[in-house]
């Protein structure tokens, strides 16, 4: 790849579940101007008080190895992993979806939440709120079809990932 | 071993004498009293009372850096805490072991704006290497030896212990420093042998090799600049070494180039720039060493050992970039270069030293005396002279004496240069030569001052004389800001905006009424008396030198150039203009 081509990568970062860990993990990105694109965190292991934090980021290799490095040397940062570089992975996130419309619109909203295997998860006379799983692509996707019939609001969890196969981190 | 139950202030002294530490460098106020009681009613630890928390973490700076043990700190809540920032950030930058510990308002109260509350934590996230609130008692023990392995190990730097008053007070239990393991912290110290073996291979096939090697290797210790002599000696390539790193490699050694970077010597620049083969040793490419990165070092192979993962490749891209204690590599490195009978080719090699000899030739240190006025380079001289028969440490604060003692002091160990370097912080000075002084009773301490820098922790004076610190302090007394003053006149068309000292105070009553002795000089002839009258004096003096105020800070690369288009003295007359819009973005 050349040095100065920026590409997407999805990092995993195992962590102690401490008070002030997610701020130093964002605090980093802030501090030194890497890109978020999306980050998600939760406890994974609770016994282990380990959580786990996924981000996707975007730079050239060289600042993506900076930010590996700079995770990694945090001391509460047990594993850092590159799922964009580890293999094939897998990327999820979940996305509520409202829209509000009436009429032909209503319906035709249906139809391509239908497509999208995507669940109405609450509905009104006047509005839908759809449920959608997928990869960030299909969420997008699934967004901009809904922008010309009535798309009111958007909450999405952001990205979380795993390697496929027997892989772990 | 049974837990013992103890108060929490008591926990916390038992770690710190546990830890071995001697001395703590501190401010009284609310939040810390339980902890200055415990202090009164022992002694085994002795506490530094400074006048400003800014001082007490230079101080434990200096401390840790003449001695390689860690700096401990100890202040209150709030302004205590934000008064330390600008040390621990010190620290951080210049990767300095410092365990500061700071009081807090009682658990129940933290978040509500109480008194002297402030989010320490949140506050020194960026500036330390790691940070912990301490919210439960049984976590204090460990919390305490923690920080002192974080602090030390790995790349070194600042930890900060936040100890809410409640917990100080309470019962805790203490358990001893080995019962502490770490879960995810642990330093990567061995290099990777394959990497060291390709290492030597490249640079045993280097025609321009040269070494580049900074404080990193101080920071691994004596030892690991023991070997770094014995490597460079071995393998006879030229070295030069980063403001960090003075004293790693002995001075007056003739494989020595002198300092690199911005006011670097003009042979370790040009060397720099021409190498083949480079061997970065825990020295991080800084932007003061680098100068322009497009135009760095642009036909060279570069290898880099740094214990820290991400020095490596941040800067500038390297070919082999070892992770591993320079110490550790440097003895590997020995091996392999003897065991494998690696030479450079002797031919390369002299052909690249008669080059380096012809840019030494240049003797680009060199100034112009005068019977008038002092050369402020000369004082640096005339007090290396002076004071080589002793065991001398010294300190500075920040602008062109600061630039002018790296370039003119020679420093032959580790440990005796105390500077604040990636920071660069005004006011470091002082404070860190009380650390020093502490640390070593009996050597001689100078610290060189500015006029301007002086006044940043001068209050410090009050501590020299409280504990009889015999500290020299001189100040190369410009009347101007004079770094300020030189990019002024380079940069800025001489516009000399409030770069000058407009009030200065009589340095010699000022010394008087903190009860010490103060000293003046401004002639050349006088010079040596007065170096000689301070050295004899046993007790703090601070000697105002009159320098000439228009003397400038060379060779220079100025910001934005690359190393090969360095300023001379030489070729300067003292009233040029650098024609850089693109300098004058930098800083
Ligand atoms: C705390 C702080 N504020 C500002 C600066 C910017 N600065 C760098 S050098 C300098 C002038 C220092 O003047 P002086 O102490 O007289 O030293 P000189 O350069 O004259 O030797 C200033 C203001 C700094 N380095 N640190
Ligand atoms: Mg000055």
């Amino acid at each position: 790849m050349k040095e100065t081509e920026i590409s997407k990568h999805t990092i995993s970062v195992l962590v102690d579940n401490e008070s002030g860990v997610l701020a130093r993990v964002i605090g980093l990105f802030s501090g030194r101007g890497y890109n978020i694109e999306s980050l998600t965190v939760a406890e994974v292991d609770a016994n282990a008080h380990q959580s786990r934090i996924t981000v996707v980021t975007s730079g050239t290799p060289m600042v993506i190895e900076q930010i590996k490095a700079q995770l990694s040397r945090l001391v509460p940062v047990h594993k850092v992993s590159d799922l964009t570089l580890a293999g094939p992975s897998v990327e999820r996130e979940l996305a509520l979806v409202k829209v509000i419309a009436s009429g032909e619109k209503r319906v035709e909203s249906l139809r391509i939440a239908d497509i999208f295997k995507a669940r109405a998860v609450d509905a009104t006379n006047d509005s839908f709120v759809y449920e959608i799983i997928g990869s960030p692509e299909k969420i997008d996707a699934f967004i901009k079809l809904m922008e010309p019939l009535g798309l009111s609001e958007i909450s999405r969890t952001g990205v979380a990932a795993i390697s496929r196969g027997t892989l772990t981190m | 071993m049974a837990e013992r139950i103890l108060s929490g202030s008591e926990v916390v002294l038992q770690a710190l004498a546990d830890q071995g530490v001697e001395v703590v460098f501190g401010y009284p106020g609310g939040a810390v009293l339980p902890l200055y009681d415990e202090i009164f009613k022992q002694n085994r630890i002795r506490h530094v009372l400074v006048r400003h928390e800014q001082a007490a973490v230079h101080a434990a700076e200096g401390y840790a850096r003449s001695t390689g043990k860690v700096g401990v700190v100890l202040v209150t809540s709030g302004p205590g805490a934000t008064n330390a920032v600008t040390g621990l950030t010190d620290a951080l930058m210049d990767s300095i072991p410092v365990v500061c510990l700071t009081g807090q308002v009682p658990t129940h109260l933290i978040g509500n704006d109480a008194f002297q509350e402030a989010d320490t934590t949140g506050i020194t996230r960026p500036c330390t290497k790691h940070n912990y609130l301490v919210k439960n008692p049984d976590k204090l023990a460990r919390t305490m030896h923690e920080a002192f392995h974080v602090a030390s190990s790995g790349r070194p730097g600042p930890v900060v212990i936040d100890l809410p008053k409640d917990i100080l007070v309470g019962k805790a239990p203490y358990l001893e420093p080995g019962q502490v393991q770490h879960r995810t912290y642990n330093p990567v110290v061995k290099g990777e042998r394959s990497q060291i073996e390709e290492a030597m291979e490249m640079l045993a096939s280097a025609k321009k090799p040269i070494l580049y090697c900074g404080g990193g290797v101080i920071n691994s210790g004596t030892q690991a600049c023991k070997l770094l002599t014995e490597f460079t000696r071995m393998i006879g390539a030229p070295i030069t070494l980063t403001l960090m790193g003075l004293g790693a490699y002995p001075a007056s050694d003739k494989q020595y180039l002198g300092m690199v970077g911005m006011h670097g010597t003009y042979e370790s620049n040009m060397s720099m720039h021409d190498c083949d083969v480079m061997v970065a040793i825990g020295a991080r490419f800084d932007d003061r060493v680098t100068g322009n990165l497009d135009f760095f070092a642009p036909n060279s192979q570069k290898i880099q050992i740094d214990i820290d993962q991400s020095s490596i490749n941040k800067n500038v891209p390297v070919d082999i970039g070892i992770v591993g204690d320079v110490g550790h590599v440097l003895e590997d490195m020995i091996k392999i270069w003897k065991a494998k009978q690696y030479k450079i080719e002797a031919n390369a090699l002299d052909s690249w030293w008669k080059e380096i000899e012809g840019w030494r030739s240049k003797r680009c240190l060199s100034y112009k005396q005068s019977k008038d006025v002092i050369k402020p380079q000369h004082v640096i001289r005339s007090i290396h002279a002076a004071t080589r028969d002793r065991k001398t440490y010294i300190t500075t604060d920040v602008g062109q004496h600061q630039m002018w003692a790296a370039q003119h002091f020679g420093f032959e160990h580790p440990y005796e240069w105390m500077t604040s370097g990636g920071l660069g912080t005004m006011g470091y000075g002082m404070p860190a030569a009380l650390g020093v002084q502490v640390a070593h009773p009996d050597a001689t301490v100078v610290c060189f001052t500015g006029d301007a820098s002086i006044m940043m922790n001068i209050q410090e004076c009050a501590t020299m004389t409280q504990y009889r610190l015999p500290i020299k302090t001189v100040i190369l007394n410009n009347r101007y800001m004079g770094m300020v003053r030189q990019w002024q006149q380079l940069l800025h068309g001489s516009r000399y905006s409030e770069s000058y000292s407009e009030t200065l105070p009589d340095f010699v009553k000022l010394s008087e009424a903190f009860g010490f002795t103060g000293l003046t000089c401004d002639k050349p002839a006088d010079l040596d008396d007065a170096i000689k009258k301070m050295l004899e004096i046993d007790g703090p003096v601070i000697l105002d030198v009159a320098v000439d105020d228009k003397e400038n800070c060379y060779p220079m690369i100025p910001s934005g150039k690359p190393h090969n288009e360095m300023l001379l003295a030489q070729d300067t007359s003292g009233d040029e203009a650098i024609d850089s819009d693109e300098g004058m973005v930098l800083v």
